[in-house]
């Protein structure tokens, strides 16, 4: 398994070297390329690694919650309320700053996501493919609000080109609270074996002396805060929470103490990867992250729903 | 000690479990027996803090079990409950050393591992110690999950139905390995058991319940006879002496 850990690192930083090295205009050795690399190149390929990593964590960390593997923040409502907080923020408290913006977001992902868990305790038939299949309904329904009350505040198009992953406009002081997210996927780490405890359930859990509730609690906050500091500063990667949790479980198995660590790598890898992608594919232009990761993230899923025999029972 | 004292439990007007007055001695084999829908598995998940009575109480030692703390409690009392479905990709050492971890809280020190390694050898499942727990088959992963919580050695083990998905051989296999922890580590394992002539021949006690009621509590001997035991089932059946030991012929 370390084996793995180290193959991913130093995939990390061979694409963290490309993202630095790639842009509309080229690095010299002098003081212009240092100040764009301090201001521009950098605090973006640090976005990338925090927003990857984090966004990672939080969907093996909802996997575990729904018991699901098929259920990530983009489909379980916690982004469209975090998104449903920046716009009733945009709408009543445009001047507020990006702290109260945050705060908002944040509480609103909190009890999004706290029904949406609800709602799943409270359906005793849990098919594995009902849980998502809620959870996409459920989002659905939110984002049909969003979409309501932004057309009726014309905020309809700057919600949605917040909310979409974007790296494009990061630069120094415009991203820092990204390592918030970097902290918090720290923090999981290491609680991550009763995390695991609580992905096997409740009565598993209160056997070994879990406070299951408070388990419960704890990752749902995590996974919430994650998602709406990305919401917030980075817009949110879709398919990312989904794809890497499964790849890494195929590699490492579930044990979230030996697979959060590739889980995180991996995460970074295939956000830097995609933003590669997204800047060299219609250079010097760029398509947005969230474009390029919707269009590799299904064929990645989907290559792990139908070519992996072994996993698909 | 394990006592109950007027145990029930309702769910709305239904009462699954009425005025249940019992005691767990701290040592030997003791099964429940009974109908579908007697309240064999509630009594269980009361007993074992898995879920809360609507009134009574359970004591472990004479202490109430609520006021206990549940870290405590998983190094006295383990439960297995009937289904475990996982969806975690979790191998068979991953899953054992979990039934340690109210010992080292995630981090196994050397006498928990010796202690994985007994367990996993005293189940035979040293060969599929690596695989996961998803790839094993029925009666595997079966023996996986009671490792698990003999991983956890506690005084007291509750086991719901654990010969389900196994074959003869390792039902058999699993009775004799569970009477030596009984008998020579004396451990007190409480079995909910479907099949009776299983019970009677491990048991050193067997509760019947019926109706959410215990109706019985006896030694085998005394349990299994035609007449007690179509009480308890309301069906038709014959016990005879085969070597010595009563059998239940209930099977036409």
């Amino acid at each position: 398994m370390y084996k793995f850990n180290l193959w991913a690192l130093t995939l990390v930083i061979v694409l963290c070297v490309t993202s630095l090295l790639i842009g509309s205009s080229s690095l010299n050795f002098d003081v212009a390329s240092l100040d764009l690399l301090l201001i521009s190149r950098i605090p973006r390929t640090a976005a990338l690694i925090l927003a990857g990593t984090s966004l990672a964590v939080a969907g093996v960390i909802m996997q575990q919650l729904a018991r699901n593997k098929f259920v990530e923040p983009t489909t379980t409502g916690t982004v469209e309320w975090a998104t449903l907080g920046m716009l009733l923020m945009l709408m009543f408290f445009p001047q507020a700053s990006v702290f109260y913006k945050l705060l908002v977001a944040c509480l609103m992902s909190v009890i999004g996501t706290a029904i949406f868990l609800l709602i799943l305790r409270k359906i005793s038939l849990r098919s594995d493919f009902l849980v998502p299949l809620i959870g996409i309904m459920y989002a659905g329904v939110i984002g049909a609000i969003i979409t309501f009350i932004a057309y009726r505040a014309e905020l309809l198009q700057s919600i949605w080109v917040w909310v979409q992953g974007d790296f494009s406009m990061i630069l120094r002081g415009r991203y820092e609270l990204l390592w918030l997210a970097g902290g918090l996927s720290i923090l999981a780490y290491f609680t991550a074996d009763k995390l695991t405890l609580a992905g096997l359930g409740k009565q598993v859990s209160i056997n070994l002396g879990i406070n299951y509730n408070r388990v419960f609690i704890w990752g749902l906050i995590l996974v919430a805060l994650i998602t709406g500091v990305s919401v917030v500063n980075s817009g949110v990667i879709p398919f990312l929470g989904l794809v890497v949790p499964n790849i890494v479980s195929l590699l490492v198995g579930d044990n979230l103490r030996r697979s959060l660590p590739l889980v995180a790598l991996v995460g970074a890898a295939l956000v830097l990867f995609c933003d590669i992608l997204a800047r060299v594919i219609n250079y010097p232009y760029e398509v947005p992250i969230a474009t390029v990761m919707g269009v590799v993230g299904s064929c990645i899923f989907l290559y792990l729903l139908l070519g992996n025999k072994r996993y698909a029972s | 000690m394990i006592q109950t004292q007027q145990l029930c439990l309702k769910y709305g007007t239904i009462e699954v479990l009425k005025d249940i007055n019992l005691t767990f001695k701290s040592a030997g084999i003791t099964s429940i027996i009974g109908p579908n829908g007697a309240g064999k598995s509630s009594l269980l998940s009361l007993v074992c803090r898995l879920q809360q009575p609507t009134s009574g109480t359970v004591t472990l030692n004479g202490e109430q079990i609520s006021r206990l703390k549940s870290p405590d409690l998983a190094r006295q009392l383990a439960v297995l409950r009937q289904e475990n479905h996982i969806v975690a990709r979790l191998t068979v050492e991953d899953l054992v050393c979990f039934g340690r971890f109210p010992y080292h809280q995630g981090r196994p020190k050397t006498a928990d591992m010796a202690k994985i390694d007994s367990v996993i050898d005293f189940l035979d499942l040293q060969p599929f110690r690596l695989r996961y727990i998803n790839e094993l088959s029925g009666g595997q992963r079966q023996r996986a999950f009671i490792a698990m919580v003999l991983a956890q050695d506690t005084q007291y083990l509750f086991l719901d139905e654990p010969l389900n998905n196994l074959d003869m051989k390792h039902s058999v296999n699993i009775m004799k390995r569970l009477q030596q922890a009984a008998q020579v580590m004396h451990k007190s394992i409480i079995m909910v058991m479907h099949d009776i002539n299983f019970a009677a021949c491990y048991s050193d006690e067997i509760i019947a319940m019926k109706q959410g009621r215990i109706i019985y509590q006896d030694c085998p001997q005394m349990i299994m006879q035609s007449q007690m035991l179509e009480n308890i089932y309301d069906m038709p059946l014959k016990v005879i002496e085969l070597e010595g030991r009563p059998l239940c012929l209930y099977y036409r």
